[in-house]
């Protein structure tokens, strides 16, 4: 048997429609037969009748719906069909959701599935990342699941966290990654793991790119330069420790992400290792993002817009030469 | 609705309507109330804005009056009445506009942005037809949770109704079919903006056909009509009947705040029917068909008074929040709490 990703988040929701009556599911084209824009929900709303439920496409309306179904002990979850979409609810999510627990001390307890980052031929609205504006505002936990195995552990803890949850589910993975099974253990949100152990240089990055840095880390390990990947898992909170160690070991960072590049996830984490860590570091720290363009539609264009192998080891090489 | 008020009068000391009085009440002491924090406020004791209901106050009391235990409100930044006639004690208030720490917010949001979501009452965001949904969303889940005779209410004005937000919430809680009144009050100005830059509609309870809901309309300075009409509304809605539009008319006889002085406001529309006092008319009403007499009105006034500088006294007598000791944490799982070097 083995598991993708995408199912790996079908069967979270399985597990939690079935452990925890609290929670129903919220999103558009997800009932019935259809089961989602990517079948996340494909049989759910046949095995849960009642608890997944088709909406308008009003973003804004079914984030505020979720707010007050949580207010009243649910555990919605919402599925946005894509990430982009959501910013029709951002008012929603940051200054209704973000703000609740703060202000009135009732937590807020939902989980937004975001499916995110870029696939060939997706264009401008449907291939965004959008991890780093939402962990830029607070009352937000913003998780980026990079493997089959936190897809899984990672959306069942989202549930059970009291606080709003934006879940970034990559769309590149759904097919493109399988393990054989559903997972027994599972690393606590909030912990970065390191997939590869390194001495070299550290790549920071999550999501997808954890992926593409791996990659990367294979080609240079034939040439005896070990790179250690850290996949952050969690964007916010961001687990500097793990960094702050890895980099340690490697006196070297270079942080990869698949958002755009002014500001966001690869900005924070060189932000806080500089500050933290400046002893640390044997070279200046560096950065790779997608181009502060629109996210381009044909795959010529989207394949160079993202950071890619090519790039990265570039950029690998730019710091080891330092 | 007109007749109904003359109808109860013509009954010679029977108001119009079994609340009529009780709604008098906490209308004047929104009004009294609501005195003394614009003078607060003038006199430089409260930090931020002021926002007043006054003209509002006979829609809104109205709003809050036939809501229950078990009910949702979710009120907007002129009812003060409304949120009176729900429960929300007058300390609340005070606490709240005055900073202090023991107030529902906790210095940590202010004026009319308060609530107590365990009692029912929403705390309102400042983005207009934002709390619509919201209000759907208890009320989708109390009937998940098996729930029964509940309903939910909440207000907004010509201007909030002009929102995306609010299209989206009035929309969303047909589809899930909930027990929503949704009461919008046309004050005809929002801010400083008249209803032609606000709407092209000729008149906006035409909406609610379009949204499926069950429409009615109403003269909000007339208090036996904005009682009778909304009770029906909330009536209708706990019924299982559609969701509800009330749009009642009145003019705002404040500024936005406090800070502003609605110079803008024209001497044409002032002269409006709309443009009347409804607590003086209540007040008027109640004296012509001798519902009070002059003494018992003005024994009225006079507990009124006291329990608004009491609730004042008190609060202003309280801390204020300090930072030092705030605790600085936006999430509820405190070990998710992000740790910015």
């Amino acid at each position: 048997m083995s598991v993708t990703y995408l199912e790996a988040i079908r069967e979270a929701q399985t597990y939690l429609l079935r452990e925890d009556k609290r929670v129903f599911i919220y999103g558009q084209d997800i009932a019935g037969k259809f089961g989602g824009a990517f079948k996340a929900t494909k049989g759910l709303a046949e095995q849960f009748p009642g608890r997944v439920l088709n909406t308008p496409i009003s973003e804004d309306a079914m984030v505020g719906t979720a707010i007050g179904a949580a207010m009243e002990g649910m555990r919605p979850i919402v599925e946005m069909q894509f990430a982009d979409f959501s910013s029709i609810a951002l008012n929603q999510i940051l200054n209704n959701a973000g703000t609740q627990y703060w202000r009135t001390q009732v937590p807020c307890p939902i989980t937004i599935r975001l499916p995110s980052g870029g696939t060939k031929g997706s264009g401008p609205f449907h291939s965004q990342s959008m991890e780093g504006i939402y962990s830029h505002y607070p009352g937000l936990v913003v998780l980026t699941p990079a493997t089959v195995e936190d897809a899984y552990t990672m959306l069942i803890d989202a549930v059970a966290i009291d606080d709003p949850v934006i879940y970034c589910e990559h769309k590149y993975l759904y097919y493109h990654l399988k393990a054989d099974a559903l997972p027994k253990d599972r690393l606590p949100i909030g912990k970065a793991r390191v997939v590869r152990p390194g001495r070299d240089l550290s790549i920071v990055t999550n999501s997808a790119m954890v992926h593409e840095a791996l990659a990367v880390a294979q080609q240079f390990s034939a040439d005896g330069i070990e790179i250690e990947v850290v996949d952050l898992r969690s964007v916010k909170p961001l687990d500097t420790d793990t960094v702050l160690a890895s980099v340690a070991r490697t006196g070297r960072l270079l942080c990869v992400g698949e958002a755009f590049p002014w500001g966001g996830v690869t900005a924070e984490v060189i932000a806080r290792v500089t500050t933290e860590g400046f002893h640390l570091l044997d070279a200046a720290p560096a950065r790779i993002n997608a181009k502060d363009t629109p996210i381009p539609y044909h795959p010529n264009l989207w394949s160079e817009h993202r950071p890619n192998a090519k790039t990265i080891a570039a950029k690998v090489r730019q710091v080891l030469a330092e | 609705m007109l007749q109904t008020a003359e109808r109860g009068a013509s009954k010679s000391k029977k108001a119009p309507h079994k609340k009529y009085l009780e709604a008098f009440r906490i209308m004047l002491q929104t009004r009294v109330f609501e005195e003394k924090l614009a003078s607060l406020y003038r006199g430089g004791m409260i930090t931020g804005g002021v926002y007043l209901g006054k003209g509002q106050e006979a829609v809104s009391v109205a709003c809050g009056l036939f809501l229950q235990k078990g009910d949702v409100f979710a009120p907007l930044i002129r009812d003060q009445a409304g949120r009176s006639a729900f429960g929300e004690p007058l300390l609340d208030v005070a606490r709240t506009y005055l900073g202090s720490r023991q107030g529902p917010m906790r210095g940590r949001d202010g004026n009319i942005h308060r609530g107590c979501p365990k009692a029912g009452q929403l705390a309102m965001i400042s983005h207009l037809g934002a709390m619509i949904s919201v209000v759907v969303g208890k009320l989708l889940a109390k009937r998940m949770k098996g729930e029964k005779g509940f309903v939910g209410l909440t207000t907004i004005g010509e201007g909030g109704m002009q929102t995306g937000a609010t299209h989206e919430g009035m929309n969303i809680a047909a589809v899930e079919r909930v027990p929503l009144v949704v009461v919008a009050t046309n004050n005809h100005y929002a801010y400083s903006t008249p209803n032609d830059r606000q709407f092209g509609c000729a008149d906006l309870v035409d909406r609610a056909k379009g949204y499926g809901y069950e429409g009615s309309s109403v003269d909000g300075t007339d208090l036996a009509a904005c009682l009778e009409v909304i009770s029906a509304a909330v009536k209708r809605a706990r019924a299982g009947r559609p969701p509800q539009l009330v749009v009642a008319s009145t003019l705002r006889l404040a500024g936005h705040g406090e800070h502003d002085d609605a110079s803008y406001v024209t001497d044409d529309i002032r002269r409006e029917p709309f443009a009347q006092d409804a607590l003086q008319r209540t007040e008027q009403f109640i004296l012509e068909q001798e519902l009070m007499d002059r003494e018992a009105l003005q024994q009225m006034r006079v507990e009124i008074a006291a329990e608004v500088d009491e609730a004042v006294a008190t609060a202003q007598q309280e801390d204020t929040p300090v930072g030092s000791e705030e605790d600085w944490c936006a999430i509820s799982t405190r070990e998710l709490a992000d740790q910015i070097p």
